[in-house]
């Protein structure tokens, strides 16, 4: 039936559903990623931002809600061009921490 | 000289033959091998070059002045070159005097490749000996050299801080098994030739020491027990020659002639990058040069245990000690052998796999195109680094308009990378990606220069893109050029004491030092700092490393801080939008680019 209108799809995250071992794997390799403060310095930078969104925040954030399709889309935009680690108030190591992502597969296990 | 033993031979001439056998065969194979796992291309140039005039000269030339007298070494070190130049050049003047003497006296036996080492042994003095005299005086002659390198040697090992050297390299068990046959011969050689001196003849330190022995010793009986005493050092030496350190000493002997030949590493672990690994003969001078020494658990990531660990195969530390390297290039720069510390790490880091690969492919820079087509002239491109200081960016855009010249923005409101990060990272084929849409901009643009203030950039658009007709230039050397054609007057501050840090990738990256200094120094006095030019330190917060952690960076930064401001200047200048933001953290006076120094007298 038409009603002339839509209603989107719902984007609440079911926490229970996520799968965190890529997540959990990240915070084991590079515990730096639990101590952000998703204060967005980061993606204020981000050369890549204005292409993918690219934004590490979001992709931490995203890694945590389960949100893989996007985190995939932002890290493949990344440059590695290295001014999110510049700004980084927690003075995390963005670029490790993208290319420990990058190595990651579904489960959270290294690629060889 | 006539000869003692009708048959020439003596059973304890046997450990030696052994010995020399098997490191014979061994060099042969892997000498094989590696030039087996070059691609075709380089192996076929390789080949051609060892039959060409021009490069069989250099060849020589440079294997005498590097292996034998360690000219680069010398340069570096006096007392470390003495040692190692003595050792080789006087082991090696040895063997050919050896090999004279068999000549000059019984040619029948050169065919016995024993002989010319053992000459001493086999021989008695007759009446026209004295021809012989010089030869005997310059086997002595050398022999003492050697022994007095031996000497150092032995000191340096138990007292490094002597030689001039605040770390050594840590032995492993072989390498000791190594190291004291090594000593072990020439005392040796020394005692057998001096209890045989009265027979075969001596000079004037044999024939004095058998005068001494016999004092107190007798010499005959003693004679031939040291004789087998220096033929078994020289088979231990030998044997484990192959799995010690001293590989160098034939891996070099290749590794110049492929230098020579223009190969490149193209795998971390075959051909050229192998003979690499194999040349290095543990000096240990990449320890204290690298900035990552600074701290004590970090001396375990230079150079000397890359090439150590990829030698033993332990993966997981070749993978952390290429991962932690800031490519700075200093170890590459100071070392003797050549070893390219950061290409054998960048080489490694491109072997690895990874889940995820980036594309830049959909990107559209159509609107960054549109913007500069066809303007033509000077096309500054500021660069991620620069965007993040943007006073540099102001600063250049200041002193271009007031030279009057016709100039353009690339990324007004940022751009892409320049895949130089993404290459350190090892994914340069990525990087291709993004060099491809920065050309397409480029080329729109129809500019005739490149400006660059960021020498990161400037080092990736010069070296790998194709910009024929394009000039490629850093702004320090633009604006160089600029004030000595008088566009741009400065204003000289007297008093103004400036040091010029040299950037990593300009200075030892691109070998541009003096245009900087001679810019700077029509603004305010030049002083420079402890370890200037190619020896300069990195800022400590180079793209190069990977997993370096901001901590950890800090005590790097710091120390390259103490060496800048040794002469104690008023302001720190460079040209690195990276080294000015990792400084200004730490510094305790201001850290300017130059184009600010410039603009600010201009
Ligand atoms: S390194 Fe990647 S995520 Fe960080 S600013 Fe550069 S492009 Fe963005
Ligand atoms: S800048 Fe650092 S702390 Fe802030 S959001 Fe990004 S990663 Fe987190
Ligand atoms: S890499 Fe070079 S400087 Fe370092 S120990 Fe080996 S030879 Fe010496
Ligand atoms: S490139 Fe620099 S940081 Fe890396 S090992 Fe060599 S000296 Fe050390």
């Amino acid at each position: 039936m038409d009603f002339g209108f839509k209603l989107s799809p719902s984007s609440a995250v079911n926490l229970d559903t996520v799968d965190h071992r890529r997540f959990d794997r990240l915070a084991q390799l590079v515990p730096d990623a639990l101590t952000c403060i998703g204060c967005g310095s980061c993606s204020a930078t981000c050369t890549a931002s204005a292409w993918t969104g690219m934004s590490v925040r979001k992709v931490l954030l995203g890694l945590q809600r389960g949100q893989d399709a996007e985190v995939d889309k932002m890290l493949s935009g990344c440059m590695l061009c290295g001014k999110c680690t510049m700004v980084c108030p927690r003075g995390i190591n963005t670029r490790q921490l993208i290319l420990t992502l990058c190595r990651l597969d579904k489960k959270g296990e290294m690629v060889r | 000289m006539r000869e003692r033993f009708a048959s020439g031979f003596d059973p304890f001439v046997i450990p030696f033959v052994i010995g020399m056998a098997f490191v014979l065969g061994y060099c042969l194979i892997a000498m094989i091998r590696v030039i087996c796992q070059l691609p075709k291309a380089d192996r076929k140039r390789f080949l051609l070059s060892l039959i060409t005039p021009k490069y069989i000269w250099m060849n020589l030339r440079d294997i005498f002045l590097n292996c034998l007298i360690h000219v680069k070494l010398w340069k570096r070190n006096k007392v470390l070159g003495y040692m190692h130049s003595s050792i080789a050049f006087g082991w090696f003047m040895l063997i050919v005097l050896g090999h004279l003497e068999v000549m000059l006296f019984v040619p029948e036996r050169i065919h016995l490749f024993y002989y010319p080492i053992f000459f001493n042994y086999f021989v008695a003095e007759t009446e026209q000996t004295l021809q012989g005299a010089l030869l005997m005086f310059l086997m002595d002659f050398f022999l003492l050299m050697v022994l007095s390198g031996i000497l150092i040697a032995i000191i340096k090992r138990f007292a490094s801080r002597i030689v001039g050297m605040r770390r050594t390299t840590r032995l492993s068990a072989l390498d000791r098994v190594g190291l004291y046959s090594l000593w072990a011969i020439f005392p040796l050689r020394l005692l057998a030739e001096s209890f045989t001196a009265h027979i075969s003849g001596g000079s004037f330190m044999t024939i004095p020491a058998n005068w001494l022995f016999r004092q107190f010793l007798g010499n005959d009986l003693n004679a031939l027990p040291t004789w087998w005493a220096y033929s078994i050092a020289l088979c231990i030496f030998m044997c484990v020659l192959p799995f010690t350190r001293y590989m160098h000493i034939p891996a070099e002997m290749l590794l110049i002639p492929m230098r020579n030949a223009g190969i490149k590493i193209r795998h971390p672990r075959k051909g050229f990058a192998l003979l690499e690994v194999y040349s290095c003969p543990g000096c240990g001078v990449c320890i204290d040069a690298c900035p990552m020494s600074v701290r004590k658990t970090n001396c375990k990531d230079a150079t000397v245990y890359l090439n150590r660990q990829l030698r033993r195969g332990n993966e997981r530390r070749i993978a952390e000690i290429s991962d932690k390297c800031l490519l700075c290039g200093k170890c590459s720069a100071v070392c003797q052998v050549g070893v390219q510390g950061p290409e054998l790490r960048v080489a490694q880091r491109e072997r690895r796999k990874f889940a995820l690969t980036p594309s830049y492919t959909g990107m559209d820079v159509q609107p960054l195109t549109a913007a500069v087509a066809g303007k033509g002239g000077v096309l500054y491109f500021a660069g991620c680094m620069t965007q993040l200081t943007p006073s540099i960016r102001r600063a250049t855009a200041s002193l271009l308009d007031k030279a009057g010249v016709r100039w353009h923005l690339m990324d007004p409101d940022g751009g892409l990378c320049c895949g130089r990060p993404l290459m350190m990272a090892g994914r340069s084929e990525q990087a291709r990606e993004l060099i491809a849409k920065n050309l397409e901009i480029i080329r729109a643009s129809g500019c005739d220069t490149l400006l660059l203030s960021c020498p990161i950039c400037y080092k990736v658009f010069k070296e790998e893109y194709p910009l024929e007709g394009v000039r490629v230039v850093h702004h320090s050397v633009f604006f160089q050029e600029l004030i000595a054609a008088g566009k741009l007057s400065v204003t000289h501050e007297d008093g103004l004491r400036l040091v010029w840090h040299d950037p990593c990738e300009l200075g030892r990256g691109c070998g541009i030092y003096e245009q900087p200094r001679q810019a700077l120094a029509t603004a305010g006095e030049i002083v420079e700092a402890g370890m200037h030019h190619a020896e300069s330190i990195c800022c400590g917060g180079s793209l190069g490393s990977l997993t370096l952690s901001y901590e950890q960076r800090q005590p790097m930064t710091q120390n390259a801080l103490d060496n800048l401001t040794v002469a104690d200047p008023d302001q720190i200048v460079t040209g690195c939008p990276l080294c000015l933001a990792t400084f200004v953290r730490m510094a305790d006076r201001p850290v300017r680019d130059l184009a600010e120094v410039l603009d600010e007298h201009c």
